[in-house]
């Protein structure tokens, strides 16, 4: 079971926990706003763009090819931009926290 | 050759040099075919513009049978971010559990009319065009009924049985609109003509002309595209009839194999843009006041970025197809569509074994140098249930 944080544009934090799945999925299941994953997950839509914590950055690496190509054009596009579809959900996030682009 | 095999016309062009040309009654366009092209000139607005004279950006180009704008569509920032915001949450409704399930309700019907034919059934005219209009009361939220109006219509609100451009079949649409707007105001309800007359947008109250224009984007964008969309997804579960079965014992698929289906089919060719300033791009120069067009079918089967693009898979996990455009402009019936497609295939493969083919006529747009096949405008099947 991971545990995952994410702070919203609006200043909420929900802390959220599940042992599969991509974060996209877990994000959308429990409301999140601002992560609509209209695509339901296969990096066409990039409405599930977040800013991971800087210092855990290596927990996720970084944004595969299609996945870069796609953030390239995304507003405010960050080093630490990542599209949560794309994070699958294991114990080695645990903890993760992870703040809405949008 | 397989009834839902759609070869892509562009391929060498995008190989070559990544442009194609047209002539739309003669308004010349340049195709940009490469994805990349496609999505960096979607995303710079300020060079290719979409709040052009209305109807311009549309190809075949609708210059001459209207002057209303359609709204957000052919608006730029930041007007068209301040519609954008008024119009999107209504349009994630689809994401609503009871609009869920009374869609659900819809395709159900739908397909149990099909079933019970003893003889084919016309998929375009029968099957898709009824579930569009009937899908398109829960979008408006307006009575059920009101789709038998719609469906009265044909396939087509902007054109006549050819590929011709018909005024007299776009003003039956905008007279409609105009009653139902007046009705509105007079009686007003929780349907779109309402909520948007009592809505404003950066202080001001919403024109009748808005109301109208975002009115004509919600009929027309989500018109053909839809029909389309079905009509294909029906002509490939024909083809790969194993396929109906793979996603009834994996219904975790359905997802994927719905994007697959949109990138392969891409129910909409291309959309345009005016250049506003002289400027180079994707290694061309494009002069002010020409107009680009960003070639959605052709940026889908781009070998770039999708690997063995021309064929369906249905489990394809990376997927970043452009089916419902790219950008600031993406698709505002994106989630309804979806959910329409999502449906669907779901119950396809829960109550349909096989779909056999008794005869298919195509609908192929002429595209200058480029014949393309976006859909049909028959394809008469039996639909066998499980």
């Amino acid at each position: 079971m991971a545990k995952i944080i994410f702070n919203t544009t609006d200043e909420q934090s929900l802390t959220l926990e599940a042992e599969s799945g991509s974060l996209m999925q877990l994000a959308v299941d429990n409301g999140v706003a601002g992560i609509d994953g209209d695509c339901g997950g296969v990096c066409s839509c990039a409405t599930c763009h977040v800013f991971v914590n800087e210092e855990q950055m290596a927990l996720v690496g970084e944004a595969g090819e299609i996945e870069a190509d796609m953030l390239e054009l995304a507003d405010n596009l960050a080093p630490n931009s990542r599209l949560c579809c794309q994070i699958a959900v294991s114990d080695e996030i645990d903890g993760l926290i992870v703040t809405v682009a949008q | 050759m397989k009834v839902s095999e759609f070869t892509c016309p562009f391929a060498q062009r995008r190989a070559d040099d990544g442009i194609g040309y047209m002539d739309d009654q003669n308004d010349h366009v340049s195709m940009l075919l490469k994805l990349k092209d496609v999505r960096k000139a979607a995303h710079n607005w300020q060079t290719f513009q979409s709040a052009a004279v209305p109807g311009r950006i549309v190809i075949p180009s609708e210059v001459d049978i209207r002057t209303i704008r359609q709204i957000p569509f052919e608006l730029d920032p930041p007007q068209h971010t301040s519609f954008r915001a008024l119009v999107e949450p209504w349009f994630k409704r689809p994401l609503e559990q009871e609009y869920q399930m009374r869609l659900n309700q819809i395709v159900s019907k739908v397909i149990d009319t099909a079933l019970s034919k003893p003889n084919s059934v016309d998929v375009v005219s029968e099957f898709a065009l009824p579930l569009q209009s009937r899908a398109l009361t829960l979008l408006l939220n307006e009575p059920f009924e009101e789709s038998e109006v719609w469906i009265a219509w044909g396939t087509h609100v902007f054109r006549s049985e050819g590929e011709a451009l018909d005024a007299d079949k776009a003003n039956i649409l905008y007279e409609y609109i105009d009653v139902q707007i007046e009705k509105a105001l007079q009686a007003p309800s929780n349907n779109l003509y309402s909520v948007l007359l009592d809505s404003q947008v950066d202080g001001k109250k919403l024109s009748k002309e808005e109301v109208k224009g975002i009115l004509i984007l919600t009929f027309a964008g989500g018109r053909d595209t839809v029909i389309n969309a079905v009509t294909n997804t029906i002509a490939y579960f024909a083809d790969y009839p194993d396929d109906l079965t793979r996603l009834k014992t994996e219904p975790n698929l359905v997802n994927t194999a719905v994007e697959e289906l949109l990138r392969y089919f891409s129910p909409l060719t291309q959309m345009g843009r005016v250049v506003t300033q002289d400027a180079d791009f994707a290694g061309k120069t494009h002069m002010e006041n020409t107009r680009i067009s960003l070639c959605w079918a052709s940026a889908n089967r781009d070998e770039k970025t999708f690997e063995k693009a021309n064929e369906v898979m249905l489990d394809r996990k990376l997927n970043p197809h452009v089916a419902f455009g790219f950008s600031h402009h993406s698709c505002l019936g994106a989630t309804h569509a979806r959910l329409i497609l999502r449906t669907l295939v779901t119950q396809l493969a829960n109550r349909v074994c096989a779909v056999d083919v008794q005869a298919a006529a195509q609908n192929i747009e002429e595209l200058g140098e480029f014949k393309r096949k976006v859909g049909f405008n028959e394809l008469h099947v039996k639909f066998k249930a499980i």
